[in-house]
């Protein structure tokens, strides 16, 4: 089973440049034509599930808009009673 | 703790030694990549605290307010004369400058070249977009033979403008240099290997072995007046047969640098 990721795009950073979609290995990016942000751009977003977050689009976004998030597996340990 | 409550693992966030601010550059401007990336290796480094910035003039003239750490503006071309100056004022401090292909390779010529030919303990961040940026895309000394600029509109000719020049060649020939490397932003791939030479680089400078520069090639849509993407491509197909990549100058000292 392949790894289940997710990314946040932060809409103040992003600026549409669109390096971000063919670099996906999954192609799950894509330019959100409904959004516009406040500097005038249509952001990148998840078109879908398939992501994995391997993070290649952080890797090749030049305004560090993105943060990638996977799945952690789900550990079998007893809960541990700690003050969070 | 609390780790299996949270099933979400953060891979990725923007780096610390980033401000909050929102760059300029143009829609995927790569100098937005460079910036993301020395960041990167500040907070691994763990080195935010303790270094000084150099910003050039040039399109990165505001770098002073993208990255989150000390930093000053050099006259055009002459940051590595101030980095030279605020590092021997101040060694234990990790000194770089960030400069672009005119302000290094054309009025800076001369500090960049006095600068590493004394093996400054300093690094140079040298962007190579072929082209001025800021100004309006004018030819810049490392413009490649029959490209088109608003100042060679017909393309470089190079009997009457010269040929590019290779600044990571000619500044691996001096001595007192340590690092000297050239790196690309066109792949995922090289931006992971850019992002291991600067590393390197700061390395370098922290053992105290001097002077080191990492060339990194980076697009200009707007100028190029091509795509983000087609830039890339660009980047690829026509700056590294004339630009390649290749480590010039490696201090046999530098393997031994662990991490
Ligand atoms: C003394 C002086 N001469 C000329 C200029 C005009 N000028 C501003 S930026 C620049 C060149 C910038 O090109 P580059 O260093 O390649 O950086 P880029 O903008 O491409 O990132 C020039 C010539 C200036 N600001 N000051």
């Amino acid at each position: 089973m392949p790894a289940k990721g997710w990314i946040e795009v932060n809409e103040k950073y992003c600026k549409g440049c669109e390096l971000c979609i063919p670099a996906c290995p999954q192609d799950v990016l894509a330019i959100d034509q409904q959004t516009i942000t406040s500097k005038g751009y249509h952001p990148v977003n998840l078109t879908g599930p398939g992501c994995t977050g391997c993070a290649i689009c952080a890797v090749v976004c030049p305004d560090a808009a993105l943060t990638v998030y996977r799945e952690a597996k789900v550990k079998k340990t007893q809960s541990v009673a700690s003050p969070a | 703790m609390v780790s299996e409550t949270n099933n979400a693992t953060l891979v990725y966030e923007r780096p610390e030694s980033l401000t909050e601010m929102p760059t300029f550059y143009c829609p995927g401007c790569t100098h937005g990549t460079a910036h993301r990336l020395v960041a990167e290796v500040l907070d691994e480094m763990g080195i935010r605290e303790t270094t000084i910035g150099v910003a050039p003039v040039g399109c990165s003239v505001f770098a002073y307010n993208y990255f989150n750490h000390d930093y000053v503006e050099a006259a055009h071309g002459r940051a590595p004369a101030m980095a030279t100056g605020i590092k021997r004022v101040l060694p234990k401090k990790m000194v770089y400058t960030y400069q672009g292909d005119g302000d290094l390779a054309s009025i800076g010529m001369g500090e960049i070249m006095h600068a590493a030919a004394r093996g400054e303990n300093i690094t140079v961040i040298y962007l190579n977009n072929a082209i001025y940026g800021m100004t309006g895309g004018q030819m810049s000394p490392t413009t490649l033979p029959n490209m088109k600029t608003t100042s060679t509109p017909l393309g470089r000719d190079v009997e009457v403008a010269g040929y590019p020049i290779r600044m990571a060649e000619i500044i691996s020939n001096l001595d007192a240099v340590s690092y000297v490397v050239r790196r690309s932003l066109h792949n995922p791939a090289n931006i992971r290997k850019t992002k291991k030479a600067v590393k390197t680089a700061f390395q370098t400078q922290a053992s105290g072995m001097g002077f080191s520069m990492v060339e990194i090639l980076s697009s200009c849509p707007t100028n190029w007046k091509l795509s983000p993407s087609k830039s890339l491509e660009f980047i690829e197909e026509q700056m590294i047969p004339v630009y390649p990549i290749a480590d010039f100058k490696v201090n046999p000292e530098i393997k031994n640098i662990k991490g």
